[in-house]
């Protein structure tokens, strides 16, 4: 082990938690817009559109159809007109935004569908708008099944930050390319693995946690 | 109070179209609590689901006070919904909510101050013997005090009518009891027009001034609900009322004559 390993990591950690934080924001943004508008316009729902509801739903299977590493080069110029930049962390974050949106919306979309039909007629008959029952109804009841989902994402996304780190996005998949595949640093390649996996298990963790204390407070008998 | 004139409803399924509701008419006088009985699959449930269009009627018209509810739409049919209060079978209570957020729900979505709100809450929750239960979530509750939430629920707005989607035939007798006790209670302190669909005798019975028997869509016999035990004309109200005919015959016999139920 040589002294520059924790510069190094640290270094790289910041970059990575940096991409998440970011690419989750936006991703649960986008994410939620397409879950919701799945949900609302289907067939029967309080917005039904159906032509609109197909055409998300091609467009997201078309987005997730792409490998992340190809759909990377294809958003290079729409980063660059973005952010002015193809490089680095920053450049990342849209890839990994849209790249990971169409999944997020198929999560939300499932955990929103779980709320059960009675409630939203009630809501219906109380004479709630469409609005309304999505921001009073679904998302509320749903809310622990899309913590959950929401946590996978995010593990979703600090996967995908570890492939753009493979073509310039920095971050501690790119340390792991860089310094300990191709330089030959296997205490780097280890310890890069390590922080990852330490990382994913926080995520995984905190999401649990925060899940099970919605859950608690609802159901738990007094 | 309530007119409805010609309601018919088709159900599209796989093997053609089913007559769900066929040609109905029926009038609910302000005040009164109005019975709908039938066996399953009857009609019951799309009918009194038509009332505030939870369902679509093919055709046909509904007037609820001043409003021709067949004619109305977008926010028009919201404001008139908030004055037509439902409770359910099941309740379909929000589960994220607790007693309080459940009951200011229907206040809430009609844009009432947060302070009027509260007051309003408290004062329902008073009326249906839920005061100590405003902290607590759906799921620490039992069926009977579900119901009062929902009750509670649906009477917030000030509703006009109330609609009952067999709402004791989740509870047991005693619950089934209390429920309908409460239902009798407000009808009277609050004037308040009450239409319910069931498929249980007792509940017509205890709470029911008019009745209506549905048939396969169709209403076979209407009335004053005692028509329905002294005088019944239809098959379906036979069948119910033979049930308890039966039961008198046995014990009439078993006790020797003038024993009855």
């Amino acid at each position: 082990m040589r002294d520059d390993l924790f510069d190094l990591l640290w270094e790289a950690l910041r970059e990575t938690l940096y991409m998440i934080a970011w690419s989750s924001f936006f991703s649960l943004l986008l994410g939620l817009t397409l879950g919701i508008l799945l949900v609302v316009t289907d067939k029967g729902h309080v917005l039904q559109a159906v032509p609109v509801q197909k055409t998300i739903s091609l467009l997201i299977n078309g987005v997730r159809s792409i490998p992340f590493i190809i759909l990377i080069v294809i958003l290079l110029p729409l980063s660059r007109l973005i952010v002015g930049t193809s490089l680095g962390p920053t450049a990342a974050i849209v890839a990994l935004s849209i790249g990971t949106a169409p999944f997020l919306g198929r999560i939300i979309e499932n955990s929103l569908k779980e709320v059960s039909g009675g409630k939203i007629e009630a809501a219906i008959a109380m004479g709630a708008s469409p609005l309304a029952i999505i921001f009073r109804v679904l998302i509320p009841e749903a809310l622990p099944a899309l913590v959950r989902g929401v946590t996978i994402a995010i593990i979703g996304i600090t996967e995908c930050t570890a492939v753009a780190g493979a073509i310039g996005a920095g971050g501690l998949g790119s340390l792991a390319i860089r310094f300990g595949y191709q330089r030959f640093r296997e205490d780097i390649m280890i310890a890069t693995v390590l922080v990852i996996v330490l990382l994913v298990q926080a995520i995984q963790l905190t999401g649990d946690f925060i899940a099970k204390s919605i859950h608690n407070r609802r159901f738990k008998i007094e | 109070m309530i007119v409805v004139e010609q309601l018919t409803k088709t159900y599209q399924t796989t093997k053609g179209s089913v007559l769900a509701l066929d040609r109905i008419d029926l009038q609910v006088r302000k005040g009164e609590i109005f019975g709908v009985i039938g066996f399953s699959g009857a009609g019951k449930s799309t009918l009194i689901r038509c009332l505030n269009r939870l369902e679509e009627p093919d055709s046909g018209r509904i007037r609820i006070g001043g409003d021709d509810i067949t004619e109305l739409r977008g926010r028009r049919l919201r404001q008139a919904r908030q004055k037509i209060g439902m409770i359910f079978q099941h309740f379909n209570l929000l589960e994220g909510k607790t007693v309080y957020h459940n009951v200011a729900f229907p206040l809430a979505v009609a844009g009432h101050p947060r302070d009027r709100i509260g007051r309003r809450v408290r004062e329902i929750l008073d009326l249906v013997g839920l005061a100590d239960k405003e902290g607590a979530y759906p799921a620490q509750l039992s069926g009977g005090q579900k119901q009062r939430v929902g009750i509670a629920r649906a009477l917030a707005n000030d509703p006009d009518v109330l609609l009952s989607d067999e709402a004791t035939s989740a509870l047991d007798p005693q619950t089934t009891y209390s429920i309908l006790e409460l239902l009798r209670d407000i009808n009277r302190k609050l004037k308040l027009t009450i239409v319910l669909i069931t498929h249980e005798l007792e509940v017509l019975q205890h709470i029911c001034d008019s009745m209506a028997v549905i048939e396969n869509g169709r209403i076979v016999e209407t009335g004053p609900a005692e028509k329905l035990f002294l005088n019944p004309e239809s098959d379906t109200a036979r069948k119910f009322v033979g049930v308890l005919e039966q039961y008198r015959a046995k014990r009439g016999w078993i006790e020797g004559a003038g024993a009855g139920i």
